[in-house]
């Protein structure tokens, strides 16, 4: 069938919006990784906006002689691996039981772990726990406090009683298999996908989540990388940065103070390139799982 | 009537019979459950220090009940009209932001199949990962007054440099307009899940029968995915009295705090850093009521007036 002249205008239009509206949502994120290899006096006058200028590796230079955030990526490293496996031992097998439509007692169970996304103790009574538990300024309270996420459990659930069908489970049954051989030998092997999501969903939730550390940790060894971040990207807590401007301040160290200003605001965007750098290299083939996590997450189940 | 008992306590029997051959799959259960129990109930049980005077060597059972004091306390307080409008402004705001994912949605929705399409949701999925500290110290660099890449397109269509971060009656757009780019493309992948179960046939007749796009686009596309509008606007809505902690905290400064202190900045101000643990909790459960109450109310309305409701 032959496009009318009104729809091919509005797909010329719908095209045009989707690309302008594309450049502006990828433009902060392409100019922090230009502002961050140009010369830092000429970001500072407006003269980068779309190509590099004054090419110059300074800014990663001094970033990578800053120890702190060495010390912060190994510990949210850390963080991630432990925190997302002990997400995961939580998560899988607790879904895998919820999946089973004739298990005895199974709503109760369900309104248990439902009931977590409303209704909560908040913030005093959850700091007044991990205080009694002694587990203040320890890294621990950073990879087991999270424990188990009810949306990510709810999406796991989803998974399994869409994707296995029951008739292999009676299989396994009348084999004579036991629940836990099930779990490993039917359940597990076909859940490679959902483990990826939820090893990306609980991972990237590591990596990206100061707030737990900021309540919980004020001992600078064991900070993530997200807080050391804060310190520096936002209260400017920096060697750096401490200079400030004042007014008894000439000729050769206003120039000073003014270049390390400069050099200040370049390394922080060389920092938060270095920072996002894993994510953003990983993301183009992880894409896939994020997605198919929110859709599998959609069905109302 | 004895014959019902007698169903009804085999019925019974055989529910114990298969809670026992279920062991296994308890034990399974068990470590999420435990977790869950520890982290979430305990502090829930905590709650009470809200009504209690609570002091640290006694302890949370030792301590003196002493009813709704706190609660009254924080509506006394001369900044509690000024925290809860801000927390309501700034949710406000952001709700009514709520169609800009979805009218994406349709617009994606439209594009064929290939590069294009695939190239533009890579991209505007980006920002979602990008960390909220990132996002905070982004946006602090773009805004700023002498060296933000924002001030210097404006200087040069010469319009006046701005302390953006610095003046309150911004706060509540650059947290929004922030949280709209993040989001913007994240947020469409559920609309174009819906819209892909969307029977091709009907598309077609309406086509036949001489339908403009724009049409299709109103009158299948839309109504077709609004369950899943709905769904997430109650979602959205029953949230109105939490506005992040995390964001707002970083965007904050002693310029805009007159705007930027929400509910959940005062809890943290008031409980961690004055370390009043009873008058903190006493708003944190203020807070949590309130949202319950609401998500109730809108899915109540919402299964009323469209029969989609969350549960």
């Amino acid at each position: 069938m032959k496009e009318s002249r009104n729809d091919v205008i509005f797909s010329v239009v719908n095209k045009l919006a989707i690309f302008l509206l594309t450049l502006v949502i990828i433009y902060p994120l392409f100019f922090i990784i230009i502002a961050s290899i140009s010369d830092p006096y000429q970001v500072s006058l407006g003269n980068v906006l779309f190509f590099p200028k004054g090419f110059t590796l300074e800014a990663y230079r001094n970033v990578f002689e800053e120890k702190d955030i060495w010390i912060g990526y190994r510990n949210s490293l850390v963080y991630l691996l432990a925190g997302t496996s002990y997400n995961l031992l939580l998560t899988i097998p607790a879904a895998y039981v919820l999946s089973k439509k004739n298990l005895p007692l199974r709503d109760a169970i369900s309104w248990f772990f439902f009931i977590t996304m409303y209704f909560g103790g908040g913030l005093v009574p959850t700091y007044i726990l991990m205080r009694d538990l002694k587990l203040l300024n320890t890294p621990w309270v950073l990879i087991v406090g999270m424990g188990v996420s009810c949306y990510n459990l709810i999406v796991t659930r989803q998974f399994f009683s869409s994707s296995i069908p029951d008739e292999l489970y009676e299989a396994g049954k009348i084999d004579g298999a036991n629940d836990y051989v099930m779990f490993a030998r039917i359940a597990l092997p076909l859940s490679k996908p959902i483990i990826a999501i939820m090893a990306l969903y609980y991972g990237i939730g590591h990596w990206n989540s100061y707030y737990n550390a900021l309540i919980y940790v004020q001992k600078n060894e064991f900070f993530p990388l997200q807080l050391v971040l804060r310190n520096i990207l936002i209260l400017n807590q920096t060697a750096n940065s401490a200079i400030e401007y004042s007014s008894a301040m000439e000729g050769e160290a206003l120039l000073e103070a003014a270049r390390r200003t400069y050099m200040a605001n370049a390394m922080k965007y060389a920092l938060i390139f270095i920072s996002s750098a894993p994510m953003l290299i990983a993301y183009p083939f992880v894409q896939r799982f994020f997605v198919k996590g929110v859709m599998i997450g959609s069905v109302k189940g | 009537m004895n014959a019902m008992r007698t169903i009804r306590a085999n019925h019974r029997r055989q529910y114990f019979q298969r809670m026992k051959s279920s062991w296994q799959q308890y034990t399974l259960i068990l470590p999420a459950i435990a977790a869950v129990f520890l982290f979430h109930y305990i502090p829930i049980y905590g709650v009470q220090i809200a009504f209690k005077d609570f002091r640290n060597l006694i302890g949370i059972r030792g301590s003196e009940w002493i009813g709704l004091n706190h609660f009254q306390k924080f509506i006394e307080y001369p900044m509690f009209w000024s925290i809860l409008k801000n927390t309501v402004v700034i949710s406000l705001y952001s709700i009514a932001t709520f169609p800009c994912s979805l009218i994406f949605a349709l617009m994606i929705n439209e594009l064929k199949n290939g590069m294009f399409k695939n190239t533009v949701q890579m991209l505007t999925y980006a920002p979602h990962f990008v960390s909220t500290v990132v996002v905070a110290s982004m946006v602090m660099l773009f805004l700023n007054r002498e060296s933000g890449v924002i001030n210097h397109v404006l200087s040069a269509f010469g319009a006046q440099r701005q302390d953006f971060m610095g003046v309150p009656e911004y706060f509540s757009s650059i947290y929004v307009w922030s949280g709209v780019w993040q989001e913007l493309g994240w947020g469409t992948i559920i609309y174009l899940a819906a819209l892909s179960s969307i029977s091709p046939e009907m598309i077609e007749s309406a086509k036949i029968d001489g339908a403009s796009r724009l049409k299709i686009v109103r009158y299948i596309n839309l109504p077709s995915i609004m369950p899943t509008v709905i769904t997430l606007l109650i979602l959205r809505t029953g949230s109105l009295l939490s506005v992040g902690f995390e964001k707002t905290y970083l965007l904050q400064n002693s310029l805009n705090i007159s705007s930027s202190r929400v509910i959940s900045t005062y809890v943290y101000e008031v409980g961690l850093l004055n370390t009043q643990y009873s008058y903190s909790s006493a708003i944190g459960l203020f807070n949590n009521v309130i949202n319950i109450a609401f998500i109730l109310i809108v899915n109540g309305i919402s299964k009323r007036v469209t029969q989609v409701g969350l549960w």
